[in-house]
């Protein structure tokens, strides 16, 4: 089978991150591949060695987001699209999920994975709107998910529990951070990757216009801050004593 | 007069609280009307009309609960080309977001997502959203009609404000290609916790609890307490608690009389989730975790130690 996993390249969640001049987050701080991200691409590897086929990784975003993809591959994935452009800055959801519709289309894949939400946005839209661009159902919030023969069946994780929910044929999934350890990329990956292919793709290869947004960022202010309060060191009993008498004040106790 | 849709969601027949905050927030900017499909439309109607909605569009068929998003995409797809409306609301839960992201890319109009709140001045529509992990507040203008924005939960109050819904059948086909997703079975797992989002009291635990066979003490106190326990978004994607108990960007927004937060540094993604409540109560044994710059009472120390303290001595007050 063919599997695509989209993948992203965000700001380290570990460090420390700043806006640039134009109010976009700056990506020149540390990067990392998203950790959702590592989850599909391990479900991805763990479908190939069950089924046989390849793992195809998507990224759109800067040239250096080429590490990401390169780092997926020394994890086992077979090659990699990077879709760049110098219009990319402040890309909204729609172009994103088109320019990675158009990328992925021609790879004819049965699977496309993404993670539910990226770890940077965390708006969650992208998988959406890229499973009606590529005219496939989307089955989402994995837990788990099984492939038999064309039928693909996830346990999709709700508020109270799980839905058991199935499709055949080509299926977008999403899967959750918890869904698989992602494996380490050994010495003998990190090689292999370097000789992996990676193919860059333009906006103009992929005949995409972004010069009508379908929103415009006005204006951005801080947020209004709640005043900080008071802050103690607990000294062994002194703390306790404090919060019982907030709690009390609160009269929730 | 703009003309303002919602879109109202159920969930297994019942009407999700923010279908009704959604009406709070459409009804200052025209008229309303409502969009309910799948079983429990009907009765969602007159609740729809109590909170402001004008008209309700509804439809009782099993389709909508039986598969997901496509169907409703397709149903919406086909009143939007019909009526027309200026603006599209929706909620930002999961269930809805995959609706609005489907309906958007078929439209060709884009989204703005995770709204605080929604104006409509003239004939331009703008929405507040959370920018840079919440720090600050982007103001965003949509180009394109409809608007399509996912509201916040518990962005704006659902309010009574009187009145009957006139009530239109949807009569759309649902095509065999958008029967695609099926829910074969549904299992629940949670137990008879009370509610996150009503509960009075919220603790919620984090990485500095050390590991998940520490978080019964996050558990006892908020039990204690009479609350619900709640968790970072650290925890739920370590495995330790289920996503159900997520408090933050992309889990619950809370609001509680007092939420206390253990061992959880205060990350935009979180505190964005809790930092409405009305009284914040921190431990971390970082004196520089953000947390305690948002707190009422911010408590340097282990919260593993001082945690069973606390259970402790709320038990011997409130002879439980």
């Amino acid at each position: 089978m063919k599997i695509v996993v989209t993948v992203k390249q965000v700001p380290d969640p570990n460090g420390q991150h700043r806006l640039d001049a134009d109010d976009t987050i700056a990506r020149d701080g540390e990067v990392v591949l998203d950790p959702g991200d590592e989850c599909g691409i391990e479900v991805g590897l763990q479908l190939k060695e069950a089924h046989g086929g390849e793992v195809v990784l998507v990224s759109m975003g800067p040239e250096r987001s080429r590490e990401a993809i390169r780092r997926g591959l020394s994890m086992g994935a077979d090659r990699g699209l990077l879709i760049t452009s110098d219009e990319l800055s402040g890309a909204d959801a729609l172009l994103t999920a088109t320019a990675l519709a158009t990328a992925i289309q021609p790879e004819e894949p049965d699977l496309v994975i993404s993670a539910t939400e990226s770890y940077d946005g965390s708006t969650g839209m992208v998988p959406p709107m890229l499973a009606e661009l590529l005219g496939v159902p989307q089955l989402t919030f994995a837990t788990k998910v099984e492939v038999d023969g064309e039928t693909v069946t996830v346990h999709r994780q709700t508020e109270g529990g799980y839905q058991v929910v199935e499709a055949h044929g080509p299926s977008l999934v999403t899967v959750t951070a918890g869904i698989a350890e992602p494996r380490y990329a050994s010495l003998k990956g990190i090689m292999a990757a370097r000789s992996k292919e990676v193919k860059v793709l333009s906006f103009e290869d992929l005949g995409l216009d972004s010069s009508e947004p379908v929103e415009t960022v006005e204006s951005i202010e801080p947020a209004e801050e709640r005043e900080a309060g008071e802050v103690i060191e607990d000294d062994g009993n002194s703390a306790v004593e404090r919060i019982m008498e907030t709690l009390q004040a609160a009269r929730v106790i | 007069m703009a003309t303002i849709w919602t879109y109202a969601e159920l969930d297994s027949g019942a009407l999700a609280p923010i279908s009704l905050e959604l009406l709070a927030c459409a009804r200052s900017m025209g008229e309303v009307t409502s969009i309910a499909l799948g079983p429990g439309a009907g009765e969602a109607a007159a609740s729809l009309g109590r909170h402001g909605a004008g008209r309700v569009l509804l439809s009782e068929d099993g389709v909508y609960a039986e598969y997901l998003a496509e169907p409703a995409t397709d149903a919406l797809a086909a009143l939007v080309e019909k009526e027309k409306p200026d603006v599209l609301l929706f909620g930002f839960t999961p269930d809805s977001r995959e609706v609005a992201g489907r309906l958007a890319a078929r439209l060709g109009v884009g989204l703005i997502s995770n709204a605080l709140s929604v104006e409509l001045s003239g004939d331009e529509v703008r929405a507040k959203v959370p920018y840079f992990g919440g720090a600050q507040v982007a103001t965003f203008r949509a180009n394109r009609r409809p608007a399509i924005i996912l509201v916040r939960p518990k962005s704006y109050e659902a309010e009574e404000v009187g009145g009957e819904a006139g009530r239109e059948p949807v009569e759309v086909t649902i095509g065999e290609g958008s029967t695609r997703a099926r829910i074969i079975e549904t299992k629940v797992e949670a137990g008879e916790q009370i509610k996150l989002e009503d509960a009075p009291v919220v603790v919620s635990g984090g990485r500095g609890l050390g590991g998940p066979e520490n978080f019964h003490l996050v558990e006892e106190l908020a039990e204690a307490l009479g609350g619900a326990s709640g968790a970072s978004r650290a925890i739920v994607d370590a495995g330790w608690v289920p996503y159900a108990m997520q408090v933050g960007q992309t889990g619950k927004t809370v609001r509680p009389g007092v939420y206390i937060a253990a061992g959880i540094s205060g990350a935009m993604q979180h505190t964005v989730g809790m930092k409405s409540s009305k009284l914040i109560i921190s431990i971390n044994k970082d004196a520089e975790a953000p947390i305690h710059k948002i707190s009422d009472l911010g408590v340097v120390g282990d919260a593993l130690t001082i945690l069973p303290k606390l259970t402790a001595a709320v038990r011997a007050r409130t002879g439980k």
